[in-house]
C-alpha cells in the first residue's frame, strides 16, 4: 500500500487511516501465520511418507529414471505387434511375446486383438453401471429433494444413504463380491454402480431443488397425484441436466472400472498391472497407448453429446 | 382429472398457435422409447456378455452370510478329536484366553455336552456316537470308519455330505460331525479381544478394573508405568493392530493431502501459462495445454503403478500418481477459468500504469481465485477417496492394508473397522472442505 501523505489529513480522516492499517496488518499476520502452518504440515506430511515408503525417494529417485529408461520394448513396432496380437521375430516362447495367445476369434479367422477385447469389457462394465447406477439413482433423487419430499425423515435417510455409498470404498465391495462370485467382471460393476448411485444421487437431487416449480404448481392446482407432479412437471426439467451428468459420469467410471481392474476384477486394468508388473514393455506401452486414446475419445464424446444436450445456454434454473 | 369443454374452432386454433408442441416430428415423439429400449437391449446383451447367469449359479451365497455376519460377530471353533482315551478339546484363534472354558461346553475326558442355546437344542458328543438334541428332539449320529450317519427322519438343518453331518442353529452356531473329530461353530457377538489381544494382562478387564490398573503404583511390566503400557497394549494389538491401521489411514490422508497441494501449486503458475489470453506466446499455450491433457488422461492407475515400480510400495507413488492426474485436471479447469475472466478489471488496472504482474495479481488472480480454491478443495475431498483405491494397487495406505486383509477371507471383522475409520474420515474431510470453502470464498460459491 502507498503511504498517503498523514500530515494532509483531518483527526477523524487519520483514525480512519490508522484503523485500516491495523486491520490490514492483522490480516498479514493471520495470512502469514496460516502458510507457516500450512508449511508445517507439509514438511511433516512429506517427512512421514518419505519414512513409510519402502523405498527412499532421493535414493530411489535415480533408480526410477534407469527403470523408464531401461523399460523400453526391443524395437517399436513391437508396441504394434503387441496391440495387434501379430506374431512377434522376438519370440523365445516366453509370456512376454505371447501375443497371439490372447486373440478372441470371432467368426473364422477375423479375430479382436486381445487388448481391444478387454478395452471393451472396461468400457462396457463402466456403461452398465452408469446405466445401473442412473436408473436407481433417478427413482430415489426425488425422495431427498425438499422441493417435492415433504417429510422431513425420508429426505434425510435418502441423502444420508447417497452419502454413505458415494464414501463407501469400491473395493471393499468388489472384493466381498470376488469372494462370492470368484474373479470378473460382476464384482466391478456392482462396485462402481452403487457408488454411482451416491454419486448421481446427490447431483440429481441438487438438480430438482433448482427446478422452477412454476409447472409443479399447475399441476397441484389440476389435481395432480405425486407421481403426475414429478413426471410431468419435473422429469422435463430435470432430465437434460441428468443426462448431461450421466455422462460425464460415464467418463469418471470408465477410469474407475479400469482401477477396479486392476484390483481384481478382469478387464485392461487387470491385464495393465499384470504386464507392467511383469516388465513386458511393449505390452505395457500397447495398454498405455489404447488407454489414452480411449478416454481422450470417450471425453471427447462425451462433452460433444453434452454440449448438444444441455447447449451452450444450459437451461436456466429457477425463477 | 376432469375434462374442459373447447369448442372444435378453437381446439383448431389452439393446434395452430402452437404447432410444435402438438405435432412434433415422429423421431422426436419416439426418441424416448426407443431410448428406454435400447438401454434395455444393451442390459440384455451385457447379460450374455457378462455370463450373469452363470456366475451366478456357481456363486457361493453361504459365504456372504459368513463373511456379513464376521462384521459384527466372531466364532470360537473348538474341535473335539477322537483319541484312544477320551475325547480332546483343540482350540484355534480362540479369543477366550490361554484356558478357554466357556459355560455352553460341559463335561470332560469323554463325554461333552455343548449347548448352542439351551437344553433343547444341544450336542452330546462322546465317542462312536453323537447325539444331536434339535428342537427338544433327539437324533443318534454313530460314527463308523467311513464316517458320520444320518437318521431318515432327520430336520432339514440338519445334512450329510460325504461322511460328514452338520447341524445348523442358525446364527448361533454350527457343528460338523466327521469320523475323527466333531467340529464346533459357536458364535459371539462383538469381539473381546478389540481393545486388548488375548496375551495382554488386559484381556477381559472392564474400564473399572483398567483404571485401577493405570492408577497402582505397581509396576505389571518394571519397563514402564501401567498407564503406558495400557496404551502400548491397545496399539500393538496383534490382532486388530491399531497402531498399523492408523497409521496407514494417516498415510492415504497424506497422499491425498500433499498430492493435491503440490498439484494446486504447480497447476496454477502454469494454467497463467496455458491461457491464451494472458500469455500470447501461442506455442506455450499450446504445449501447455496438451501437457494438461497428456496428465489428465494417462489415468491415475498408470501413473500410481508406473511409480510404484520405480518407487517401490507406499506413499510415495500414491502422492506423485494424485499429483500427475490432479495438475493435468486441475490446470485444465483452471486455464479454462483464466479464459473466461473479465477483461475490463485488467484494463482499469493496467490503466493506472500497474506492472505487468501487478495486473495479473490484482486484476486477474481475484476473479479466478474462488474457481481455483473451490476447485482444489473439491479435489482434496475426492483424492481422499480415490486414494484409497489406488493404494490398493501398491501405493501405501489403507487401500493396501484392506486388500491384505480381504485376500485372506479370515478377516472381515478387520475389514469392516478399516471402511468404517474410512467412512468416519471422509466424512471429516467432507466437513472441513466445506467449511474452508464458505470461509474462504462464501456460501455463495460453488
Amino acid at each position: 500500500m502507498a503511504t498517503l501523505d498523514q500530515g494532509g489529513l483531518t483527526d477523524a480522516g487519520r483514525v480512519v487511516h490508522d484503523h485500516y492499517r491495523a486491520l490490514v496488518r492483522t490480516r498479514r499476520v493471520y495470512t502469514i501465520l496460516s502458510l507457516a502452518a500450512l508449511l508445517a504440515v507439509l514438511l511433516g506430511a512429506l517427512w512421514f511418507a518419505n519414512a513409510a515408503n519402502s523405498g527412499k525417494f532421493f535414493e530411489r529417485l535415480p533408480y526410477f529414471f534407469d527403470f523408464f529408461i531401461h523399460f523400453q520394448p526391443d524395437d517399436a513396432m513391437e508396441i504394434v505387434r503387441a496391440l495387434f496380437d501379430l506374431p512377434s521375430p522376438h519370440a523365445d516362447g516366453s509370456f512376454k511375446y505371447d501375443y497371439e495367445v490372447g486373440r478372441v476369434y470371432l467368426i473364422g479367422d477375423l479375430y479382436l486383438p486381445e487388448y481391444f477385447y478387454q478395452m471393451l469389457v472396461t468400457i462396457n462394465i463402466a456403461v452398465v453401471s452408469t446405466l445401473m447406477g442412473f436408473v436407481l439413482a433417478f427413482g430415489l433423487c426425488f425422495f431427498a429433494a425438499s422441493n417435492i419430499t415433504g417429510s422431513r425423515l425420508v429426505r434425510f435417510a435418502a441423502r444420508r444413504g447417497f452419502e454413505v455409498l458415494r464414501a463407501f470404498p469400491e473395493i471393499v465391495v468388489a472384493g466381498m463380491l470376488v469372494a462370492i462370485l470368484s474373479i470378473g467382471p460382476i464384482a466391478a460393476i456392482a462396485a462402481v454402480a452403487l457408488h454411482t448411485v451416491g454419486a448421481l444421487g446427490k447431483l440429481f437431487f441438487e438438480v430438482v431443488e433448482n427446478a422452477d416449480m412454476k409447472p409443479d404448481e399447475g399441476l397441484r392446482a389440476v389435481g395432480g397425484s405425486w407421481l403426475e407432479r414429478v413426471r410431468y412437471g419435473l422429469v422435463p426439467q430435470v432430465m437434460p441436466n441428468f443426462i448431461s451428468y450421466a455422462l460425464l459420469r460415464t467418463e469418471i467410471n470408465v477410469r474407475a472400472s479400469t482401477i477396479i481392474g486392476a484390483v481384481g476384477s478382469g478387464g485392461i486394468g487387470e491385464v495393465f498391472r499384470l504386464s507392467i508388473g511383469r516388465d513386458h514393455a511393449a505390452k505395457t506401452y500397447a495398454i498405455i497407448i489404447l488407454l489414452f486414446v480411449t478416454v481422450v475419445s470417450i471425453d471427447w464424446l462425451s462433452g460433444y453429446l453434452r454440449k448438444r444436450l444441455v447447449g451452450q445456454s444450459a437451461f436456466q434454473f429457477g425463477g | 382429472m376432469a375434462s374442459i369443454e373447447i369448442s372444435p374452432d378453437e381446439a383448431l386454433a389452439l393446434r395452430a398457435r402452437h404447432a410444435e408442441v402438438l405435432h412434433r416430428p415422429l423421431y422426436r415423439r419416439l426418441m424416448a422409447p426407443l431410448l428406454v429400449v435400447g438401454a434395455a437391449a444393451y442390459l440384455v446383451f451385457c447379460f450374455f456378455f457378462f455370463n450373469v447367469a452363470g456366475v451366478f449359479a456357481n456363486a457361493q451365497w453361504e459365504r456372504a452370510g459368513i463373511y456379513i455376519a464376521d462384521w459384527y460377530s466372531w466364532e470360537a471353533t473348538p474341535r473335539f478329536r477322537f483319541a484312544k482315551d477320551g475325547i480332546e478339546v483343540e482350540w484355534t484363534r480362540s479369543l477366550l484366553g490361554d484356558n478357554p472354558n466357556p459355560d455352553w461346553i460341559e463335561g470332560g475326558k469323554d463325554n461333552y455336552v455343548v449347548s448352542f442355546g439351551g437344553a433343547d437344542n444341544q450336542v452330546e458328543i462322546s465317542p462312536g456316537i453323537v447325539v444331536v438334541v434339535e428342537s427338544g428332539r433327539r437324533y443318534d449320529i454313530p460314527i463308523s470308519e467311513s464316517g458320520a450317519e444320518l437318521s431318515p427322519d432327520a430336520p432339514a438343518n440338519m445334512s450329510l455330505k460325504g461322511g460328514r453331518v452338520t447341524v445348523d442353529y442358525g446364527f448361533i452356531g454350527l457343528a460338523e460331525i466327521r469320523n475323527t473329530q466333531v467340529l464346533v461353530r459357536h458364535r459371539y457377538l462383538g469381539w473381546p479381544n478389540f481393545f486388548f489381544d488375548t496375551k495382554s494382562p488386559f484381556f477381559g478387564k472392564d474400564l473399572g478394573q483398567l483404571w485401577a490398573d493405570a492408577s497402582s503404583p505397581e509396576r505389571i511390566e518394571a519397563r514402564m508405568p501401567n498407564w503406558q503400557l495400557i496404551i502400548v497394549e491397545f496399539l500393538y494389538n496383534s490382532e486388530w493392530q491399531h497402531l498399523d491401521v492408523f497409521m496407514k489411514l494417516l498415510e492415504t490422508i497424506v497422499m491425498a493431502f500433499v498430492g493435491t497441494l503440490f498439484a494446486a501449486l504447480v497447476a496454477f503458475p502454469l494454467s497463467f501459462v496455458a491461457a491464451r489470453n494472458i500469455n500470447p506466446n501461442r506455442v506455450g499455450n499450446w504445449l501447455t495445454k496438451r501437457a494438461f491433457d497428456l496428465l489428465r488422461s494417462v489415468d491415475m492407475l498408470i501413473w500410481a503403478l508406473f511409480f510404484v515400480r520405480g518407487f517401490g510400495p507406499g506413499p510415495i507413488p500414491g502422492i506423485a500418481a494424485i499429483f500427475f492426474t490432479d495438475t493435468g485436471t486441475l490446470g485444465k479447469t483452471t486455464t479454462e477459468a483464466l479464459e473466461n475472466v473479465d477483461d475490463r478489471q485488467r484494463e482499469g488496472i493496467r490503466s493506472v500504469g500497474a506492472s505487468p504482474a501487478n495486473v495479473q495479481r490484482y486484476g486477474v488472480v481475484p476473479q479466478v481465485a474462488p474457481v481455483f480454491i473451490s476447485q482444489s478443495l473439491y479435489f482434496w475431498e475426492s483424492n481422499t477417496r480415490s486414494a484409497t483405491i489406488i493404494g490398493a494397487v501398491g501405493a501405501g495406505g489403507i487401500g493396501l492394508k484392506l486388500i491384505e486383509a480381504m485376500r485372506t477371507n479370515q478377516d472381515w471383522e478387520n475389514v469392516a473397522y478399516m471402511v468404517l475409520l474410512i467412512l468416519v474420515v471422509v466424512f471429516v474431510f467432507d466437513n472441513i472442505s466445506n467449511a474452508l470453502r464458505s470461509r474462504l470464498i462464501g456460501r455463495s460459491g460453488h
